[in-house]
């Protein structure tokens, strides 16, 4: 029974800082839709400032209790401020580009501000020194309970409190809740919408830098915390309900308690703990505990989604040309440009999958690295257990991946939104968490290795081929299912459900058969990467290669079918390209990706496609 | 400037098409290619690179190698394998390294050593710590510097084995380092003791320790001793509460690693006393080629060493004294020569065995206190990586039979 109540105690302290940095992630997305991927770097940027505040004030005032409050309080403001700077100078300009491009963007600020906190603070954890009151406990039925965890355990219903205070009871407030519902008629309204904007972004950010500025006490600053948060802070906040803020505590609580509980009676649940509990609330309350569903966004003015019209006959030919001189590589570049030549592919047909989705099917996917890496294992495992030669496992990779894309499907056609994307997202951790702990099995972290291709093909040139073969290959097939009665299909079923379901398209159904083939595709582009690199790991399956092909596709631009494809040549040839250029690479890299932002609203096809339109005289529907 | 797929095959071709320099053999330096996750680890790689700088420097100053000057030229894999792969092959084709080196993760250490099979290609893998890397997953181009999850754990055996304690907890990050660190723990101290028992267990994720929960489940087993296999932020995290709910009080507790500069010092004045620890007490080692080592690395970086800087500077020293000894830079011969190589380590001599191509840097071994309110290491020894492998037998049952 002691135990129960401390470990209740323990959860609820954790459930204060998580409900701190998930209520602005919340906040944010409720009024702006913005998925602010930059948040865990908030978070990040409020424990370094706050150790490096706390520490000033202490030096010259002495450890104070009151000193270490306001050093908080003043990371947690300019923390604010730093995000309300981001929001004008970055992403006010690209609130009209089509949703989820602002993703694009708060990537490239991470990326920023990771090297920027690795160059302005060293690679060292930062650990802020305890006083004794911070290292104070309280006796708790027999057992030592910190006396900061127990005061943390107030502070979140605290900052509930004022948060509900400021929603209800203040003006400001009133306009945010308005937003959340319906963000076109408060503008109709006559609200200032980029200042409402800004203040949201300042309350999210400061809310994230709160927490970071809370946690520092228990654990050192390091350079891993905004990707280490940044997961379980989406997934408490879908869990909640996007924009509820008493569904953020609510969802806190359970997950902290989960966890504390959980650890106890599994331990080697904690990879996987959250993204069970998210996919268990998702299934049954398609909204998160707390959540209404998404009002339908209004297309802006001119902002329809663009018709898509068979490819110009110069693209056409530009296409085969590239495609020619790729083929002819061998015969002129080195060994090295071979190998990147494959990756290219691969990646091509990665973002090509994935625009299915996203493009003409409507559907964000968050978890697609799920289905390439699926692939990527399943020519491994071929291999392993079945001594499959290679080109068995080609067959069997989009096999497999598809028939995982099957199963999960079925789940996730049955949501929209985000809340789709999240339960993507849940079951792709899933799927890392199961191959990173059955070791047995999947050869766990280690990976399997030994994956590499057969004689025939083993010569670079030759694999350079048949990496062409399979994967633009693929990508024209994909393509040419976007211009089919299915494509249609999908595509109608995107823009106006309840007429596709008037006319008797079957849409879950429809959405289904493209998640499959989606996946398939995916997977076939993993079997080709393993083979190029010789082993699978779990992390083919993990976030970072889920957001990558996200990022190729909305840089490509997720409204043209070259988009993918451009896409993927562009960032994966910066970063291959950048990664070797610089040591701060990061901080290149997000830069080159802010600025093509700025300069692409619409992706660099999209943009293209744009212009050209605009030259031919072709009016836009 | 729209970035076309011609565009970036144009640069890339140009690149590739410029004419090499081309130079006089006998000043050629000899090149290494090393890979690592500077990005992703800086506490651990930003001294690591000083430490194989200062190496480069000293023999280059000395003359170099074979009458040429060493070069090493360095990646970043952004913490993932099939990065390292890639900048593995860029290294060898476009930058023709004569060897590669490096590496952290064990995942990217086991994946840049697979490509070296493939290639036929000497990898000297510095930090990895997994087994795997020499053992199930060992080949004939690959050799490993640093002291394994193996030979730690079993240094801490033969401490744990003479504590009175007979529960045993362990808490370790869930990942395979974490995995088999507890299970060569438990299996060698129970074949020691046979009367003790591990009556629970913790994995947090790694980096995402649950510190609270997971102290309060750990004590809710009641344990004698605790062996603690966490590092880094969560080590601190786990620390901090522990201290603070009297977890480690009247129990002993054995921690990996924890005694290295990299982990010890961000506990500060709170470092827990009386933990046994592996680790690297860099200012009580006082043996001259350490001395003499550590006043070379504080005059040329005005730092002191970690336990990463003896790693990379140890790389470079194995690779010149393989060089020497193969008298070419073919990595055949060069193989051959690393087997059973003897080198001059600051650590003291080091040698690469032939049977398995694990080299037998030690560690130190000791208990943690608290100096000047900094975290340091009491009561250590040096433990030589040599005695603590298991016997010959197992190891070649292990490893592949072409190995």
């Amino acid at each position: 029974m002691d135990f129960i109540l401390i470990q209740s105690l323990t959860g609820l302290s954790n459930a204060s800082a998580l409900f701190l940095i998930a209520s602005g992630l919340t906040v944010i997305f409720g009024v702006t839709r913005i998925v602010n991927f930059a948040h865990g770097s908030f978070y990040m940027l409020g424990a370094y400032l706050a150790w490096t505040i706390v520490r000033g004030l202490w030096d010259w005032g002495g450890r104070e209790p009151w000193l270490f409050v306001l050093g908080v309080l003043a990371a947690a403001v300019a923390v604010g401020l730093i995000g309300l700077l981001i929001e004008i100078v970055l992403l006010r300009r690209i609130y009209r580009a089509p949703e989820l491009f602002q993703l694009l963007a708060t990537f490239g600020v991470v990326l920023v501000i990771q090297d920027a906190t690795l160059g302005l603070w060293g690679p060292e954890d930062l650990p802020l020194p305890r006083p004794p009151w911070l290292r104070a406990f309280v006796d708790i039925a027999g057992e030592r309970f910190p006396r900061y965890d127990l005061v943390l355990v107030f502070v979140g219903p605290v900052v509930l409190g004022l948060l509900w205070l400021l929603f209800h009871r203040t003006r400001f407030g009133v306009l945010v809740r308005a937003a959340t519902q319906d963000r076109e008629m408060v503008a109709a309204l006559g609200v200032d919408q980029r200042k409402l904007f800004s203040g949201v972004f300042f309350l999210g950010s400061a809310l994230a830098g709160l927490g970071g500025a809370l946690i520092l006490p228990s654990q050192s600053a390091n350079l891993q915390m905004d990707l280490s948060i940044i997961a379980e802070a989406f997934v408490v906040v879908v869990v909640g309900g996007m924009g509820s803020v008493p569904g953020a505590f609510l969802a806190s609580l359970l997950i902290a308690e989960v966890q504390a509980f959980g650890i106890v009676l599994v331990p080697k649940i904690t990879l996987v703990l959250v993204f069970l509990v998210m996919a268990a609330v998702l299934m049954v309350r398609p909204y998160g505990l707390l959540g209404k569903p998404q009002a339908h966004a209004r297309p802006s003015a001119g902002m329809v989604e663009p018709v898509l019209r068979p490819a110009p006959n110069l693209l056409g030919w530009a296409g085969l040309a590239a495609l020619v001189v790729a083929a002819s590589a061998p015969f002129w570049a080195g060994a090295y440009a071979l190998t990147v030549l494959v990756e290219l592919a691969v990646f091509v047909l990665f973002a090509a999958s994935l625009h299915l989705m996203m493009g003409p099917g409507g559907v964000v996917s968050f978890g697609h690295a799920a289905y390439f890496g699926l692939g990527a294992y399943g020519a491994a495992l071929g291999l392993r257990y079945l001594a499959m030669p290679m080109e068995g496992g080609l067959v069997l990779a989009p096999l497999f991946a598809g028939l995982f894309g099957l199963l999960f499907g079925v789940f996730v056609v049955r949501l929209s939104g985000v809340y789709l994307a999240m339960l993507t997202l849940a079951f792709a951790q899933i799927v890392w968490a199961a191959t990173f702990q059955w070791v047995e099995f999947t050869g766990g972290d280690n990976g399997i290795l030994g994956v590499w291709p057969s004689p025939w093909a083993a010569d670079k040139a030759a694999y350079l081929w048949l990496a062409l073969a399979l994967c633009i290959g693929g990508t024209l097939l994909l393509r040419r299912l976007i211009f089919s009665p299915f494509g249609y299909g999908l595509r109608a079923a995107r823009d106006s459900e309840l007429r596709a379901e008037a006319i008797g398209l079957h849409i879950a159904r429809l959405r289904l058969v493209a998640f499959t083939i989606a996946a398939a595709a995916a997977g076939l582009a993993g079997g080709v990467y393993a083979y190029a690199k010789g082993s699978v790991f779990p992390t083919y399956i993990s976030i970072p290669k889920s957001v990558d092909a996200l990022l190729m596709v909305l840089l490509g631009g997720v409204q043209t079918v070259t988009g993918p494809i451009v896409g993927a040549i562009a960032y994966h040839g910066l970063f291959v390209g950048i990664l070797q250029a610089t040591a701060y690479w990061r901080a290149a890299l997000g830069l080159v990706i802010v600025v093509l932002v700025l300069a692409f609203p619409q992706g660099i096809a999209g943009f293209t496609r744009a212009r050209w339109e605009r030259a031919r005289g072709i009016e836009v529907a | 400037m729209k970035l076309t797929r011609r565009g970036v095959l144009a640069t890339t071709a140009a690149a590739l098409a410029a004419p090499a320099l081309v130079r006089a053999q006998g000043t050629q330096p000899i090149r290494i290619g090393e890979i690592n996750s500077y990005t992703t680890l800086p506490a651990f790689t930003v001294p690591y690179r000083n430490g194989w700088q200062l190496r480069v420097e000293q023999i280059n100053a000395a003359g170099g190698v074979l009458g040429r000057p060493l070069e090493v030229i360095w990646r970043d894999d952004a913490g993932r394998p099939q990065d390292a792969v890639r900048l593995a092959g860029e290294l060898l084709d476009n930058e023709r390294v004569d060897l590669l080196a490096g590496t952290f993760f064990s995942h990217i250490g086991l994946a840049v050593a697979d490509f070296a099979l493939q290639r036929k290609r000497l990898f000297v893998a510095s930090e990895p710590l997994t087994d795997a890397l020499v053992w199930e997953k060992g080949n004939r181009y690959t050799f490993r510097l640093r002291p394994s999850t193996y030979m730690q754990a079993a240094m801490l055996v033969e401490e744990a084995a003479k504590l009175p304690a007979k529960r045993w907890v362990t808490v370790a990050p869930n990942y395979e380092y974490g995995q088999s660190a507890v299970k060569w723990f438990k299996q060698l101290l129970q074949a020691k003791r046979p009367d003790v028992e591990f009556v629970a267990e913790q994995w947090p994720a790694l980096g995402r320790i649950d510190a609270g929960a997971t102290v309060q489940a750990l004590a809710q087993a009641r344990p004698d001793a605790i062996f603690n296999v966490t590092f880094g932020p969560d080590l601190t995290n786990f620390v901090r509460q522990g201290n603070t709910r009297g977890l480690f009080e009247r129990r002993a507790v054995v921690s990996l690693l924890t005694g290295e500069p990299e982990y010890l010092d961000p506990l500060a004045d709170e470092t827990p006393q009386g933990w046994i620890v592996t680790g690297y007490p860099w200012d009580q080692v006082n043996t001259p080629e350490h001395v003499a080592f550590r006043d070379a690395y504080r005059a040329r970086f005005n730092d002191y060493p970690r336990l990463g800087t003896v790693v990379g500077y140890d790389t470079i020293t194995a690779i010149a004294e393989a060089l020497k000894k193969a008298g070419t830079t073919d990595n055949e011969r060069l193989v051959e020569a690393l087997r059973g190589l003897n080198f001059q380590s600051p650590f003291g001599r080091v040698t690469f065995r032939a049977l398995d191509h694990q080299s037998t840097l030690g560690a130190f071994v000791g208990k943690t206190g608290l100096r000047n309110n900094r975290g340091t290491m009491v009561d250590w020894r040096y433990a030589d990586g040599k005695d603590y492998l298991p016997p010959d037998d197992e190891v070649r049952r292990m490893r592949p039979q072409q190995a």
